[in-house]
């Protein structure tokens, strides 16, 4: 694969990919009901001092 | 017998150091080789010292393997302040040298090693010891694992610090492949990646033998840490030997590809060493210290994943007008613009963390430690991407503007934000009730905010100055500065950056004497912080 190709590649699926992966990401973190589970998951270093290994 | 094997691997090491002198290729070679000797032979007599024998026909009792291994972070705790200062002095030493030259003594210790000693002892030294220690604290504790691997994590610490002996000298004797940040030539990076392999090791080893179902934030920021910067240390290292026992390398990359490869690894070294992996200690220790968890989990994920996407193409932008393709430097400046939003995303999310518990900040100077290198970190984020925009850059670029920037950052979020957490640590480490001192926190904390003020506020004025003189022609096109006019023009800001770094410097010294208190033990007696509310709150109304 020669540069051009190569950088075609990347600056149009590439770059595609990527996008779609992130808007994912964003996606997935507003999912319903992840506001209830991130309030929890948000006090795990708080509550570990109570507990041992 | 106990702890019998660690000195004879040492021992057979030191010998195969004094093999490398021996044959050295090179006089560089073999005095860095005999350094190796010296460091390897004194660890080896330590740890014969440690061997324990069993009386005869009994066994030793098995050691405690129960609990959190904290051994290895109050190490690195110590070694995080030790690394600080001498980190800290040399830039005193450096910004010295360039407002009064006779300070360079030929030829060890002449500003053109030293910058890298320094550099690379701050950020490597003690921001690499302040990420290796509290990284261990926090994956143990949001896990609620031990520390995967027994001793490797001694191997871990101890292999970083050869790697920082070795580093600092070879800058000294002369040993450099002069690539920014990544100075130390082939045979010491061959010995970091071994030490960073067993590093993530232990780090992904604690992990996955953790209790709590999900892996906290702060871990996610840390491993992306340690795998961003596996990866950019080995390909940006990636060079040929001239031979086997001789410093000498050459990359394996040449003209402008080499360029955006060094700046591809430089530009991430601060988006992942300073910047992600500092974040992972915001994410446990704001909220530890402040007593809340933090301000939205949502946002912190969002905060993780934006600077992941963004930051690795950011590099371009530290090569503006150089021969790179105009398109990769565009691409450099709009990827470091969009990282604003993640970074004031994280920097409000770690602030609002304090959200109905603002009060605190008058008690507590070392949560005010921790907003205060919050603030920085918005300032120094804001001002980076500005900085990255080509006609900014066109009057920043190569001035001292850059090393302004770069220090409200090292200096302001790094320096700060790990002065928070070793405030944190080390009364929890050492079982004590509390610090020595809170006021002299306080002492701290404003000697080295003003240290900043002073050096960001000088660089500022040095850079602008060295910018407008550099591009200033006549009416017939010539240039109207020669270079040493502009040098002489900026002398008395470089006395005055001389000046903030003592003050940050100063802030040290002050910690490390609370910090050998509180280890100690003592407790000083002092007034409460905040005055009314060391007064005992009136009983309700009945």
């Amino acid at each position: 694969m020669d540069y051009s190709t190569f950088r075609q590649f990347a600056d149009s699926w590439g770059l595609l990919y990527m996008f779609l992966l992130f808007i994912g990401v964003i996606a997935f973190i507003f999912r319903p009901g992840s506001k209830k589970v991130s309030e929890e998951l948000a006090q795990i270093p708080l509550k570990e001092d109570a507990e041992d290994v | 017998m106990r702890n019998g094997t660690e000195p004879i691997i040492l021992g057979a090491a030191t010998l195969l150091a004094v093999l490398g002198a021996a044959f050295a290729q090179d006089e560089l070679f073999r005095a860095h080789a005999w350094v190796l000797v010296a460091v390897l032979a004194a660890t080896t007599i330590v740890l014969m010292r440690r061997v324990e024998f069993a009386p005869a026909g009994q066994t030793l009792p098995p050691k405690d393997t129960s609990g959190y291994m904290d051994d290895v972070i109050r190490f690195g705790a110590v070694a995080t302040l030790f690394w600080g200062i001498v980190g800290f002095l040399v830039g005193v030493v450096i910004a010295a040298q360039l407002a009064w030259p006779w300070l360079n003594i030929e030829p060890w210790f002449n500003f053109g090693r030293l910058r890298p000693l320094h550099t690379s002892a701050v950020i490597f030294a003690f921001g690499g010891n302040a990420l290796l220690c509290t990284s261990f604290y926090v994956v143990q504790r949001t896990c609620r694992a031990r520390l995967f691997g027994g001793n490797l994590a001694w191997f871990v610490f101890w292999g970083y610090q050869l790697f920082i002996v070795m580093a600092a000298t070879g800058y000294l004797l002369g040993v450099t492949q002069s690539k920014e940040y990544a100075e130390p030539e082939w045979y010491v990076d061959l010995w970091l990646t071994v030490v960073w392999v067993a590093y993530l090791i232990v780090y992904l080893g604690t992990i996955v033998r953790r209790k709590e179902p999900h892996i906290y934030v702060a871990n996610w920021f840390y491993l992306s840490f340690i795998i961003t910067v596996a990866m950019l240390h080995l390909v940006n290292n990636a060079a040929v030997p001239v031979s086997f026992l001789g410093v000498k390398s050459y990359s394996a990359f040449s003209g402008v590809q080499d360029a955006l490869t060094q700046w591809w690894y430089g530009h991430n070294a601060v988006g992942f060493f300073l910047t992600a992996g500092f974040l992972g200690m915001m994410y446990y220790f704001v909220p530890k210290q402040a007593n809340r968890p933090v301000y939205s989990y949502r946002l912190s994920i969002i905060h993780f994943w934006a600077l992941i996407f963004l930051y690795i193409w950011a590099g371009p932008h530290h090569l503006h007008y150089t021969a790179l393709p105009d398109w990769a430097q565009t691409l450099g400046m709009v990827f470091s613009i969009m990282l604003w939003m993640p970074s004031w995303g994280g920097m409000i999310n770690g602030l609002m963390t304090l959200q109905g518990a603002w009060d605190k900040l008058r008690t507590d100077p070392v949560l005010r430690m921790m907003v205060m290198s919050l603030a920085f970190y918005g300032m120094s984020t804001f001002e980076g991407p500005m900085m990255s925009i080509k006609s900014v850059n066109s009057l920043s670029h190569y001035t001292d503007w850059t090393i302004g920037h770069v220090h409200s950052g090292a200096l302001g979020w790094n320096g700060m934000v790990t002065f928070g957490a070793l405030y944190y640590l080390v009364p929890k480490l050492w079982n004590r009730e509390r610090l020595y001192s809170l006021q002299l926190v306080n002492w701290h904390l404003w000697l080295a905010t003003l240290g900043i003020v002073i050096y960001a506020a000088v660089m500022w004025v040095a850079g602008i100055t060295q910018g407008l003189m550099w591009r200033e022609y006549d009416d017939q096109g010539f240039l109207v500065n020669s270079f040493v006019e502009t040098v002489s023009a900026i002398h008395p800001e470089y006395v005055m950056r001389t000046v903030g770094g003592l003050l940050y410097l100063g802030g040290a010294f002050v910690m490390a004497y609370n910090i050998w208190r509180t280890i100690r033990g003592d407790v000083r007696q002092e007034k409460a912080m905040g005055g009314a509310a060391a007064v005992p709150a009136a009983a309700p109304a009945q």
